[in-house]
């Protein structure tokens, strides 16, 4: 396959970045995108050129450290993969293919297709958590779930964090993660006791932090490699609510 | 990490993005309970120039013994006019948010931008008010109707609608309410939290009923002025 990548190049967070245009003649169809990637800047080496910077790390779908925005679409167009699952049979033979990094005054660009979304751990560190002592693991039979709630909990604990949802955002908003996470905890017993303060204290962070405001878009879940559901949010905004008629407060 | 939270009902809600939203759910429920009287009230033109007058009279005295002539009406006004400034105030604050939180936008226009009526939310919105505006200036203080404030309301709606380029423009701003309704109702039930992946579907079709029955509803009164029913 012979393709044409426009790709966006950027020095350094402080630099102005613009498209660059890449021609590449030997791209396989099985090639995954970052395997893609990886050719052209091998290309970029031998010829003394700067490669192309992106985050990768398990290359299998569940890290959460590739992503870019493919011809306007997070992750690419195909739906429920990340970026380093996608493979090159997905595009044809001479493609042009746009190529840019998340986009959000909370990601800011590190370096080309490299965002610091640090932001995301700001988001975990004020209440995606629960406080209990660690030791030895405890019965598994000694606090019973039930089935829905521990379905309902497990898909939306397979979040990866990887800032999709932020970048298809028309609003930049990151209710998604944050509600994923909101709604992971807060449908299991061990998270009951810190449910309110959670939600809110999160919500309190993310909007700190100059994510947008959710307008019910659902593009994030569009985009989602994990296909969290929309209706993860609505479990957040519940606890919020809940939390702000009720004035719960941590301390 | 401890975020101390705010104490106060009022600076807790107004405080967090979410709480806007739920002040722009509670507003937007108050405009669509009175758009629908006012849809169901508007079909009275149907039953003729005395039913519809008598409909427009019996508005001013209902409550007389108590809140006196046009009590009732004026204290429905306060409340939208409060419920407007309020919708509007959080959902320019949250358009300026989204607005700050992507400074630098994107080469390749995103695939994948919602459906038409959540896009349009903002600047529909925008051009519902704007409509509003004329739309009391015509029909309720009468100041740009053809026949002025004092006449008949019957006879002010015919011949407003009387001018085809009103009728059009009603209808169009009818519609973009449609529109406003079928994203902002599903939106303002996920807002409270009533939302499930299982219930999502039915959520949006309800949605999309509701709209469609109240733009239906609206739009069939200039239609059928425009076309000669209602004369």
């Amino acid at each position: 396959m012979k393709l044409t990548l426009r790709i966006w190049r950027q020095a350094s967070p402080e630099a102005k970045g613009k498209m660059q245009s890449y021609v590449l003649d030997d791209v396989e169809p099985d090639m995954s995108f970052l395997e893609m990637l990886d050719v052209l800047n091998e290309k970029l080496v031998i010829d003394g050129k700067d490669p192309v910077s992106f985050d990768h790390d398990c290359r299998e779908g569940i890290c959460g450290s590739c992503g870019m925005v493919i011809n306007g679409n997070a992750h690419g167009p195909q739906q429920y993969t990340t970026t380093c699952q996608l493979h090159m049979r997905h595009f044809d033979d001479g493609d042009t293919i746009d190529i840019e990094p998340w986009r959000a005054r909370a990601f800011p660009v590190v370096k080309d297709l490299v965002v610091d979304r640090s932001a995301f751990d700001e988001i975990i560190k004020s209440g995606g958590y629960i406080s209990v002592n660690t030791g030895s693991a405890p019965e598994a039979h000694a606090i019973p779930v039930d089935k829905v709630s521990a379905d309902d909990a497990f898909d939306a604990a397979t979040c990866i964090g990887c800032g999709a949802c932020v970048a298809a955002c028309p609003n930049g908003s990151s209710m998604l993660f944050t509600a994923a996470k909101v709604t992971h905890l807060g449908l299991l017993p061990q998270g009951q006791p810190e449910r309110q303060t959670r939600a809110i204290n999160m919500l309190a962070k993310q909007d700190e932090l100059d994510f947008g405001g959710c307008t019910n878009v659902g593009a994030c879940h569009e985009v989602c490699p994990k296909g969290i559901p929309l209706a993860s949010i609505a479990q957040l905004n519940h606890d919020v609510l809940g939390a702000t008629l009720t004035g719960a407060r941590s301390d | 990490m401890v975020i101390t939270p705010q104490r106060n009902i009022v600076s807790r809600t107004w405080g967090t993005s979410v709480g806007k939203k739920t002040v722009i759910a509670t507003t937007g429920a108050v405009f669509l309970l009175y758009v629908i009287a006012h849809m169901l009230g508007n079909l009275k033109v149907f039953f003729g120039i005395e039913s519809f007058d008598a409909y427009a009279q019996h508005l001013r005295e209902i409550g007389e013994a108590i809140f006196g002539y046009e009590g009732v009406l004026w204290i429905l006004r306060v409340v939208l006019l409060a419920s407007l400034v309020l919708h509007m105030w959080a959902a320019f604050s949250l358009w300026y948010k989204a607005k700050r939180a992507r400074p630098v936008g994107y080469q390749h226009r995103q695939r994948w931008e919602g459906s038409y009526a959540a896009r349009t939310m903002r600047w529909g919105g925008v051009i519902i008010f704007l409509f509003l505006v004329w739309h009391i200036l015509d029909l309720t203080t009468g100041t740009v109707n053809p026949l002025g404030g004092d006449e008949s309301a019957y006879m002010k709606l015919v011949a407003s609608f009387d001018r085809w380029y009103v009728a059009l423009f009603y209808v169009l701003a009818v519609v973009a309410l449609g529109f406003h309704i079928r994203h902002g109702l599903w939106s303002a039930i996920q807002t409270f939290g009533a939302n499930s992946a299982l219930k999502q579907n039915a959520l949006k079709t309800f949605a999309f009923v509701v709209a469609a029955a109240i733009t239906i509803g609206f739009a069939i009164v200039p239609l059928s002025v425009m076309f000669g029913l209602v004369r």
